[in-house]
C-alpha cells in the first residue's frame, strides 16, 4: 500500500516555480528524510503533502485518497515549526481539545495516557505558555501522536529540541514505525535521521536530484549524499 | 502585432474621442433649461456604463481565477478593478460638477452617489489588499475572494440606501425626461469610444502585470541561485 | 451532528482563551464605553436628539469595539502556528469559520450586553420597554458583523498592515448590515414597534445579509485557508 503518492507536481509563487515536477512514492511501515539545503522546497512539498497548500500541477494522494479528505486528515499527524499548542490553554486541555477535533471516543484518557508518555503528567494544569521550551517541545509530540496518525509529516523534527526532547521523540517515532505507521520527515540533522530512515530523498532549488533506498554508507557518513551532489 | 493592434486601437479611440468632442462642443446647441453644463452628461453616463462593464468584468475574472487558478484571470481582475475604479472616479467628480451647477451643491447623500461611493470604496479597498500581499498566488486567491464579497454587496447597498434614501427625502436627481434625438445619439456615440479607451487601458495594464509578475519570479529566481 | 460538535469545540476553544487573558473583550468593553462617554461630551445631546440617534451611537461604539475583536479572532492562532494544526485535523473548514465566528458573537454580544445599560443610565433611555425584539436586531446585526469580520480576519491573517486593512475592509462591506441595525435600534428605543413598515423593511434587509453573507463565507473559507 502506497501512503504518500507525489506526481508531478509543481507549486508555484507567481510565475516562479518553487517544486518542478517532483514525484515520489513512501509504502507504508517506511521513513522518508527529505534532504536539501534551505529553500530547496522541502518545506513547501510537506506542506502541500500535508494539504496546507493546494499544488499549482500534479496531485498528491494520502492512502489513495485527496490529502483534504477528512478521512485522510483523522490518518495524519503534521509536526511544523511551530509547537502548535495553543499558550493560554492548560497541557490537558490542549491534548483535550485536539482530541475532540480528531474525534477520538475518550480524548481525556488518550491526553492523559500521551501526558504520560512525554512525561508532563505533572503539570497537566499547567498553562504552556509558564511552560519551558523542552516541555512545550514534548507536549508538541504528545499533540501529534494522540490520535495514533499512520502517516507522520514532519518538518525539521529535531531541529532545537533539547535533549530530552530528542529522546522523547526518537522513540515515539521507533515505536511508530514498529507499529506500521509512515514518515516523511524533513531535516538537516542528518545524523538523527539516519537511524529512522529507510529512504532518503534530495530536493535541490525545487528539483528532485536523488530518491532512493537509505544507501548504508550514509549512517558512518551523514554527509555522504551531499558529497554525491557536490552542486546541491 | 499585438502592439500595432492595440496602437491602433488607442488611435481609434483618440479619433472617436476628438469626433464625439466636436460633436458636443460645437455642433448640439445648450439646452433649454440647464445651458452648457448639460454637456457633461456625454460623459457621465457613459463613464457609469463603462465602470459597469468593467465591474462585471472583474467579477468574471475573479470567479474564472478561483477556478482555473490560471494568473492571466488575475491580471483581468485586477486590470478591470483598476479601469473600474477610475471610470466610477471620473463619474463621481463629473456627477458633483454638474451638481454644483444644476442644484447649487457639490453632494448630497442620495441612493445614486451613495452607492456609488460605497462601491468607489469596495473597489479601492480591493486594490490596497492588492497591495500587502507578498505571494502574487495568495494575492490572486485572496483577492478574487474578496471581490466576489464586494460584487455581492452592490446590490445589498443599493437597495438599502435607496430604502434609507425615500425614508428621508433629499434633491431628486433627474426625471425620465425627454432628450433630443440629436442628443441622445450623441451620448450612445461616445459610450463605444469609452468602452474603447478603457480597452486599450485594460491591455495596457495588463501588460504592465504580466511583466511585473515576470520580473517578480525571476527575482524570486535569483534570490534562489 | 459532527459537523455542529466541531463548531462547539473551536467556539470554546476560543472563549476560553480569551476569558483567561481577556485581552480583546477589555479593551472591546472600554473602547465601547469611551465612545458613549465622548459622545455625550462632543454633542451634549437633550432626551430628545439622542432617541434621534441612539442607533447609530450604539452600533458605532459596537462596530468599533468589534474591529478589536475581529483582529483577535484568526491572530490568535498566529503565535505557535497553531493554525496549521487546526487545518490538519479533521474539522471542515466551514466548521472552522463558524465556531470562531460563534465566539466572536458571543463575546461582542457581552460587549453590548454592557454598553446597553451604561447608555441608558448615561443618556437617561428607556432601552428595555422592548427588550426581545431589540435583542433579537442585536443578534441578527452582530452575527452579519462577526460572519464579515471573522472571514476577513481569515482574509488578512498573513497579510502586512493586518490592523490596517481589516476595518477598511470590514466597515465598507458592512454598511447595508451596519444602517439595518442602527436604523432599527433607532426604531425600537422610539418606542415604534417592530413589525411597523419601516421596521419590517430593515429587518429583511438585515436577515437577506446574514443570509448572503453567511452564505459566501462558507462556500469560500476553505479557498481562502487553502487554495
Amino acid at each position: 500500500m502506497t501512503a504518500v503518492d507525489v506526481a508531478g507536481v509543481w507549486k508555484y509563487y507567481g510565475d516562479f516555480p518553487a517544486l518542478r515536477d517532483i514525484s515520489l512514492a513512501a509504502e507504508a511501515h517506511t521513513c522518508l528524510a527529505l534532504l536539501g539545503r534551505n529553500g530547496a522546497g522541502k518545506t513547501t512539498l510537506l506542506r502541500i503533502v500535508a494539504g496546507f497548500q493546494r499544488a499549482g500541477r500534479g496531485q498528491v494522494r494520502l492512502f489513495g485518497r485527496d490529502p483534504r479528505d477528512l478521512a485522510t486528515r483523522r490518518r495524519i499527524g503534521v509536526l511544523g515549526h511551530g509547537i502548535a499548542v495553543y499558550d493560554e490553554l492548560s497541557a490537558l486541555e490542549n491534548l483535550i481539545l485536539f482530541g475532540q477535533l480528531y474525534e477520538l471516543e475518550d480524548p481525556r484518557r488518550a491526553a492523559e495516557e500521551w501526558l504520560e508518555r512525554t512525561g508532563l503528567s505533572r503539570v497537566r494544569h499547567g498553562l504552556v505558555r509558564e511552560f519551558s521550551r523542552g516541555m512545550r517541545q514534548r507536549l508538541a509530540i504528545a499533540r501529534v501522536f494522540l490520535h495514533h496518525p499512520d502517516l507522520l509529516l514532519l518538518d525539521e523534527p529535531f531541529t532545537a529540541l533539547d535533549d530530552r526532547a530528542v529522546a522523547v521523540l526518537q522513540r515515539v517515532l521507533q515505536d511508530g514505525l514498529a507499529r506500521g505507521c509512515t514518515i516523511v520527515m524533513s531535516t538537516h540533522q542528518i545524523r538523527e535521521a539516519m537511524e529512522l530512515a529507510t529512504h532518503v530523498v534530495l530536493l535541490d532549488r525545487g528539483r528532485l536530484r536523488h530518491a532512493g533506498a537509505r544507501p548504508p554508507e550514509m549512517l558512518a557518513d551523514p554527509g555522504w549524499l551531499y558529497s554525491r551532489y557536490p552542486d546541491a | 502585432m499585438r502592439s500595432k493592434l492595440l496602437y491602433a486601437c488607442g488611435l481609434l479611440a483618440a479619433l472617436l474621442l476628438v469626433r464625439n468632442l466636436y460633436v458636443v462642443l460645437l455642433q448640439l446647441p445648450d439646452d433649454a433649461d440647464q445651458g452648457a453644463v448639460y454637456r457633461i452628461i456625454f460623459y457621465h453616463v457613459p463613464s457609469w456604463f463603462t465602470a459597469g462593464m468593467a465591474v462585471l468584468t472583474a467579477l468574471v475574472a475573479s470567479v474564472a481565477y478561483l477556478i482555473r487558478k490560471d494568473l492571466w484571470w488575475d491580471t483581468l481582475a485586477v486590470a478591470a478593478t483598476e479601469i473600474a475604479v477610475v471610470f466610477i472616479t471620473i463619474g463621481l467628480v463629473t456627477g458633483s460638477i454638474w451638481g454644483r451647477v444644476a442644484w447649487g451643491i457639490w453632494w448630497t447623500w442620495d441612493a445614486r452617489l451613495t452607492s456609488a461611493l460605497v462601491c468607489w470604496l469596495l473597489y479601492a479597498g480591493y486594490l490596497v489588499l492588492r497591495t500587502a500581499i507578498e505571494d502574487p498566488s495568495a494575492r490572486a486567491r485572496i483577492s478574487a475572494v474578496f471581490s466576489i464579497f464586494a460584487f455581492a454587496d452592490i446590490p445589498i447597498v443599493w437597495y438599502s440606501i435607496e430604502w434609507f434614501r425615500t425614508q428621508h427625502p433629499a434633491p431628486v436627481l433627474r426625471g425620465e425626461g425627454y432628450m433630443d434625438p440629436q442628443m441622445k445619439a450623441a451620448l450612445y456615440a461616445n459610450w463605444p469610444a469609452l468602452m474603447l479607451l478603457a480597452a486599450v487601458l485594460l491591455a495596457v495594464r495588463m501588460r504592465q502585470e504580466a511583466a511585473r509578475r515576470e520580473l517578480d519570479g525571476l527575482r524570486r529566481q535569483a534570490h534562489s541561485l | 451532528m459532527i459537523f455542529l460538535r466541531h463548531v462547539l469545540t473551536v467556539a470554546n476553544k476560543d472563549l476560553r482563551s480569551e476569558f483567561r487573558t481577556k485581552e480583546a473583550i477589555n479593551s472591546s468593553f472600554s473602547f465601547a464605553l469611551v465612545i458613549l462617554l465622548l459622545f455625550s461630551f462632543a454633542f451634549d445631546p437633550t432626551e430628545e436628539m439622542t432617541r434621534e440617534f441612539s442607533g447609530g451611537l450604539l452600533w458605532i461604539a459596537f462596530a468599533f469595539a468589534g474591529a478589536l475583536l475581529l483582529n483577535r479572532s484568526f491572530v490568535r492562532e498566529l503565535p505557535n502556528d497553531c493554525l496549521d494544526a487546526l487545518i490538519a485535523s479533521p474539522v471542515p473548514a466551514a466548521a472552522l469559520f463558524l465556531g470562531k465566528s460563534l465566539a466572536n458573537l458571543i463575546l461582542l454580544l457581552l460587549v453590548e450586553a454592557v454598553s446597553f445599560p451604561v447608555f441608558g443610565v448615561f443618556y437617561n433611555q428607556r432601552w428595555t420597554q422592548q427588550f426581545w425584539p431589540l435583542l433579537l436586531v442585536a443578534i441578527l446585526g452582530t452575527w452579519g458583523f462577526t460572519v464579515v469580520g471573522t472571514m476577513f480576519s481569515a482574509l488578512t491573517v498573513n497579510i502586512r498592515l493586518r490592523e490596517v486593512m481589516l476595518p477598511l475592509l470590514v466597515y465598507t462591506t458592512l454598511l447595508p448590515c451596519l444602517m439595518a441595525s442602527m436604523q432599527l435600534t433607532t426604531l425600537l428605543l422610539a418606542g415604534e414597534p417592530l413589525t411597523s413598515v419601516e421596521g419590517l423593511v430593515w429587518l429583511r434587509f438585515l436577515i437577506a445579509f446574514d443570509v448572503i453573507f453567511s452564505t459566501l463565507a462558507v462556500a469560500f473559507v476553505e479557498t481562502v485557508l487553502i487554495g
